[in-house]
């Protein structure tokens, strides 16, 4: 078993274009780590220096106590599980799993019983014989979970493996990974665009952006309390609400509607709150509410998302500029909500909701900088 | 086939009432005038003109002298003289013309497999300082003719000390540009990430080369083999001009032109002569036709 430390490391490609930026991060021993974040944030580039498969620019990354620089991959003592799989067609599953260990001189007997013995925890005895082409997508993605599990390595590392998959079996493998990875506990790296994977599977999360580190941390800690407003849109699904604020002393002022909060001092602020921090409330609810305007319901079946906007003169906030742009004039004095419901709730579009605020679900950000203001 | 049979066909009209998509899957009954494809009317003509002369090569292999003289050609000699056959291989050194080409054919096929494999892959997958200039040069001595060369390649060969031997048709043609040409663009197109995947497994170049790139690009090693044999087994001007005097190093293609002399040429004799030389050609090409079906490389990938 080892640790993965990443210490300020930095890859440049020709152009140039940096990809990951000053990397620094440390990954327990039999933790598993996912790297999340939007496509091109360089997570899979951080995957693949681990790898070997790419050069590092700058810094250095350590497999338990041993600087792995100028290590080549197959010394490495860790093993890859690819987006595509990357099973060899022309071989049978057999040997597909058994490559890697008879490209180590492994003895013939040791290979085949490690081979059983893997075959037999993914349920692929049956299949020995076949070869990747006869497989099913789902029997696939078990035969490269096999072939990384079979050589018993420090580290495993996974490059988005469920997501070829298709939604059913996905959560399927999700809570099987889970399971393996609690049984063998092998120091995992795990790559995903997909945030409930992120959140679902991990030990800790770190989430990157453009290939800055963004956060660390176990995914409930990231979800309640993100550490900028990337992370506030990108963790969470619908994201965070963010909704621009003035705060005068011990007040907020979002709009018409005050509240109460002694976090900060004064100036601009971006008030965040989660979908399930809104709720309906009669007109009788007492403090601080806002009246929203339903656009869309859409019933999940276990919950029921509405979409809708705040009247008054407050300006919605969006992550990137050019989602800006795409709204209409008249939306701009709009700020967009989104609500998490329960089932039986399902209110009409074009009608008017009274919501009231959880309070202590808000988190407060500095529009300039993006980043959390962390109480007093 | 199956709509002649069918009544004066009233093409069904879709039902008014359903979608457009829905009537998709069901396909409706064409209007033929004609019990086969319209296109047959100008293939089956191009046909016969391809398979002409080829019958024409096999009726003259068994016709008498003379009858190879008349005109109008005739199309159907009666008595079919397969002793033509016995005749080129009894008379001729027809035995160790065939010896020769066949050692030059397979030495010069499978050194080109090899070399050819080994410097696309470098050129495909490794990295090195001028690779894209080196590669270009090669592409572009592509360009250039047979003729141009003919002397300097004469010349080096003669310094060699291989002229009138079968070295001499052999060295020059051990690697091919188009080989190597045609092999890197096929180990461009294999999913890199098999290689990675061998590459942590532990597998040297070499290893990856020979376990993973080359049983992947069978499709290609065969095209490639096929390809060379037949430019191989019919050179004609390069044997020409480098056997001089030896008749022991003659190839088919040289001895076939004995057949043909100043005053009189034995036609029945060199048909029969070049049917039997085309037969390895025909075997190759049935025997490696199974490995030009689509390349399997892409199925260890996602489902």
């Amino acid at each position: 078993m080892a640790r993965v430390v990443f210490d300020g490391v930095t890859k440049v490609y020709p152009g140039p274009v940096i990809a990951v930026d000053d990397l620094a991060l440390e990954v327990a021993d039999a933790e598993f780590l996912i790297l999340v974040g939007p496509s091109g944030c360089g997570k899979s580039t951080a995957l693949r220096m681990v790898a070997g498969l790419e050069r590092i620019s700058e810094g250095t990354i350590t497999i338990g106590d041993r600087v792995v620089n100028d290590v080549p991959p197959k010394d490495r003592d860790i093993a890859m599980v690819f987006q595509n799989y990357a099973l060899y067609p022309h071989m049978t599953v057999e040997r597909n799993l058994g490559f890697g260990l008879r490209r180590r001189r492994t003895p013939r007997d040791d290979v085949r019983q490690r081979v059983d013995e893997v075959s037999r925890m993914l349920g692929l005895d049956e299949l020995l014989r076949r070869r990747p082409g006869q497989l099913s997508g789902g029997q696939r993605q078990r035969v490269a979970m096999g072939r990384a599990l079979v050589r018993e390595p420090e580290v495993f590392l996974l490059d988005e493996p469920l997501s070829n998959l298709d939604a059913k079996l996905r959560v399927e493998m999700r809570s099987e990974l889970k399971r393996l990875h609690d049984r063998i506990g092998v120091t995992t790296i795990y790559v995903t665009h997909d945030q409930v994977e992120a959140i679902t599977l991990g030990d800790r999360i770190a989430v990157l952006s453009e290939g800055v580190l963004q956060q660390v941390g176990p995914p409930q800690d990231v979800y309640d309390h993100p550490a900028n407003v990337f992370v506030a849109g990108f963790i969470g699904s619908p994201p965070m609400n963010l909704l621009k604020g003035r705060a005068t002393g011990d007040r907020i002022t979002v709009g018409d509607v005050e509240l109460v909060d002694p976090q900060v001092s004064e100036g601009e602020v971006l008030v965040g709150i989660r979908p399930e921090g809104l709720r309906p409330v009669g007109e009788d609810h007492a403090g601080p509410v806002f009246d929203v305007c339903v656009d869309v319901v859409e019933p999940l079946g276990d919950e029921v998302l509405v979409h809708g906007s705040i009247e008054g003169p407050v300006a919605d906030v969006r992550i990137r500029a050019e989602d800006e742009a795409l709204l209409a004039d008249g939306e701009r004095d709009r700020a967009r909500v989104t609500l998490r419901l329960p089932p039986e709730e399902r209110p009409k579009p074009g009608s008017r909701l009274r919501v009231a605020i959880a309070q202590h679900t808000i988190r407060l950000f500095d529009p300039t900088t993006g980043l959390a203001i962390r109480p007093r | 086939m199956s709509t002649v049979t069918e009544a004066p066909v009233v093409p069904s009209r879709p039902d008014p009432r359903s979608l457009p998509g829905e009537t998709g899957m069901v396909e409706r009954p064409r209007r033929r005038f004609m019990p086969f494809d319209p296109w047959h009317l100008f293939l089956a003509p191009l046909a016969v003109v391809m398979l002409l002369p080829l019958v024409w090569m096999v009726v003259t292999s068994l016709e008498t002298q003379a009858q190879t003289f008349h005109f109008p050609p005739i199309l159907w000699p009666g008595t079919l003289r397969f002793e033509n056959y016995v005749n080129v291989i009894r008379d001729s050194e027809f035995g160790t013309w065939f010896w020769n080409t066949t050692v030059v054919t397979v030495t010069i096929v499978l050194s080109n497999l090899v070399l050819c494999t080994l410097a696309a892959y470098a050129f495909a997958r490794i990295r090195f300082l001028g690779r894209g200039v080196i590669y270009f040069v090669l592409l572009a001595t592509l360009m250039v003719p047979l003729q141009v060369v003919l002397i300097p390649t004469f010349l080096i060969v003669k310094d060699l000390g291989l002229l009138d031997r079968l070295g001499a048709l052999i060295v020059p043609h051990l690697a091919s540009v188009f080989g190597i040409f045609m092999l890197t663009q096929f180990f461009r197109t294999l999913p890199i990430e098999l290689e990675e995947a061998a590459r942590i497994d532990g597998a040297s170049r070499l290893s990856i080369l020979v376990r993973i790139v080359v049983p992947l690009s069978l499709p290609a090693l065969a095209t490639l083999a096929v390809i060379q044999f037949m430019w191989t087994w019919n050179e004609f001007l390069w044997p020409l001009v480098t056997i001089l005097t030896n008749q022991s190093a003659f190839t088919l293609q040289l001895g076939l032109a004995t057949f043909q002399g100043a005053h009189q040429s034995q036609w029945h004799f060199v048909a029969a002569a070049n049917i039997m030389s085309m037969v390895p050609i025909l075997v190759l090409f049935l025997l490696a036709q199974r490995y030009f079906v689509r390349g399997i490389a892409t199925q260890g990938l996602k489902g």
